[in-house]
């Protein structure tokens, strides 16, 4: 699986209210009409400036606060397919690939707004390269089934069309 | 089996259980020994299994659905969730608590479905309190329940371990309760979020299993994946090369009672700096205060204290029918009915807010529950104190928080 886009940068413990506030899904939990409010809280014009394809970086615990799968579908449904971050809450984390939002744990402090990035992601390696540094940064493996998982846009699909599973024990 | 792979109690059961080894920071998946769901999660859990294709349950025997947190249903959607699971459990054969049936992990528990070296995985995040008999035990979401129903498997990420050492034992006046209020305040909200705590030491050892659930069970409350004690020699037994991202020593001994402060479960204090403050809704239950001798805790301090306080309601929801036919029998109920307590349907009663008996607009609350997150209960204008069942007890027979030991 591989990801290009541009790096959008936030900062340390983005929660879920801030992803997408709990006022705005009184009103609709439907993504594609939530993503218009993307981040509002850390920047009102975020949303109007995501490009589909964008990657978000952020820093420690990303997606801590409530567990609403909404704050994973609203991201996605901006058209951002992965997000980098030093460390996830452990419910986004879980959200995200069960959606099919690709999530990389690695040192994000030296990536900038708009650089260039790559991502990589084969079986038991995930390769972060910036190309605006050219550096390449550690991250965090998958095993196969979890890509199979993302690749199939997460839990609901990939069963559906027949994933297992490997037999573990 | 687990003693097949080494490392800590969370590594070796969920090596077991995905039958390779397993290490901190692996995503592994694995065959639960138990899965469990509530009314609160399943009804959402079954959206998912029919998006799913549906089809049958792998693992019938392994499931146990619970009807807690809408105990008894007071609306038309509550009660079609139940009607939705219970078609569900005929159909597909798997477990289904009865209304009053009580609160499922710890059915779960009193019932021996719970065994050391077990993986327990519930839509619920208190589920952790099964760690008490040396489970693995965590939360999942309404997707991870639909795929385990239709696998019989879940994926999980391996927690790092952090190793708390309990020394010491409780002093008179003391309970667990004190115990995981003083835990969580110490660790924080978050800190622990990715990681297993795993109990040991003396103080450990000497706690009943009644009580090293309310450890378990605020173990959710610092965050934490699972609250594990341990079990030394068999199943899940930590190996002796086992690494611990942390050691972090609790001195029981030094415990005073402790009282968590409006609206975060780990601001707490010593009662001695609470005390004063006025109540008038005391609620004892849930699954965190729930056990048999907690309820003869807070009669005994009741009496001792003089019965209830002019303008206080006390509201009492025995967490399970086992516990709810005990506190009948022993005469529990009828001396707490009368004083004046209203006694509830079994189950999680008002902790969240969905059952009766809800406390008003502006109520002053303390309770014996885990969580006092604004709203919590219902109304966002009420506050909630958290405290141990005596000192609940002590502040029903006040009208204000008082430490319990000049009651009892
Ligand atoms: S008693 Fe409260 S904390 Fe426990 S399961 Fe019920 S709602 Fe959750």
């Amino acid at each position: 699986m591989r990801v290009e886009g541009r790096a959008r940068v936030l900062g340390d413990r983005i929660n879920t209210d801030y992803i997408i506030a709990s006022a705005r899904k009184k009103e609709s939990l439907d993504p594609a009409h939530l993503r218009t409010w993307l981040l509002e809280a850390v920047d009102p014009d975020f949303a109007a400036s995501v490009e589909p394809g964008d990657i978000l970086v952020a820093g420690d615990a990303f997606g801590c606060g409530s567990a609403m799968e909404v704050a994973v579908t609203v991201v996605q449904a901006a058209g951002i397919r992965a997000v980098l971050a030093r460390s996830f809450a452990r419910t986004y984390f879980r959200n995200a690939i069960n959606n099919g939002l690709l999530p990389v744990t690695c040192d994000t402090s030296g990536i900038t707004e708009g650089s260039r990035l790559t991502l990589e992601v084969t079986p038991g390696a995930t390769r972060v390269r910036d190309r605006t540094r050219g550096t390449d940064i550690a991250a965090d493996p998958f095993p196969p089934f979890v890509l199979d998982l993302l690749e199939a846009g997460g839990l609901v699909p990939w069963l559906r069309g027949g994933g297992a599973f490997g037999d573990p024990a | 089996m687990s003693e097949g792979f080494g490392g800590t109690t969370a590594e070796r059961i969920l090596s077991a259980r995905a039958g390779r080894p397993a290490r901190a920071g692996d995503l592994v998946v694995c065959t639960p020994d138990l899965v469990l769901g509530t009314d609160g999660s399943t009804p959402m859990a079954l959206d998912y299994f029919e998006a799913m294709g549906g089809g049958p349950v792998a693992r019938p025997d392994r499931v146990l659905l619970a009807r807690d947190h809408y105990s008894p249903p007071t609306s038309a959607a509550t009660r079609a969730f139940h009607d939705r699971m219970a078609a569900f459990a005929e159909e597909s054969g798997v477990g289904l608590l009865p209304v009053g049936g009580g609160i499922g992990f710890q059915v779960a528990l009193e019932t021996g479905r719970v065994k050391v070296g077990d993986l327990v995985v519930g839509a619920d995040s208190h589920t952790v309190m099964c760690g008490a008999v040396g489970a693995f035990a965590t939360g999942i979401g309404s997707a991870d329940l639909a795929g385990a129903l239709r696998t019989g498997r879940v994926w999980l990420r391996v927690p790092a371990s952090w190793r708390i050492v309990l020394d010491g034992r409780l002093p008179t006046g003391t309970g667990a309760k004190d115990a995981a209020l003083d835990m969580v305040r110490r660790l924080g909200p978050d800190a622990a979020a990715w990681t297993s705590l795993e109990f040991h030491g003396p103080g450990a050892d000497a706690l009943p299993v009644e009580e090293r659930m309310v450890l378990s069970n605020m173990s959710a409350e610092a965050g934490a994946m699972a609250g594990i004690f341990p079990s030394r020699r068999g199943p899940g037994a930590p190996s002796a090369d086992a690494v611990y991202a942390r050691e972090i020593r609790l001195d029981l001994g030094a415990l005073e009672p402790q009282v968590a402060l409006p609206h975060d479960p780990t601001h707490s204090v010593a009662v001695a700096e609470a005390a004063g403050t006025a109540v008038d809704f005391v609620f004892l239950g849930t699954c965190t205060g729930g056990r048999v001798h907690d309820f003869r805790e807070a009669c005994r301090v009741l009496e001792a204290g003089g019965g209830i306080a002019p303008g206080v309601t006390v509201v009492v929801t025995p967490p399970t029918a086992h516990v709810r036919a005990a506190l009948r029998a022993d005469g529990t109920l009828a001396a707490l009915e009368a004083m004046g307590a209203h006694v509830t349907e079994t189950g999680c009663g008002p902790c969240c807010g969905t059952s009766p008996l809800v406390p008003p607009d502006g109520a002053r609350v303390i309770s014996t529950a885990n969580r006092n997150f604004k709203a919590r209960m219902g109304p966002a204008t009420a506050s909630i104190w958290l405290a141990s069942p005596a000192t609940c007890a002590a502040a029903a027979s006040r009208g204000r928080i008082v430490d319990p030991r000049d009651v009892a």
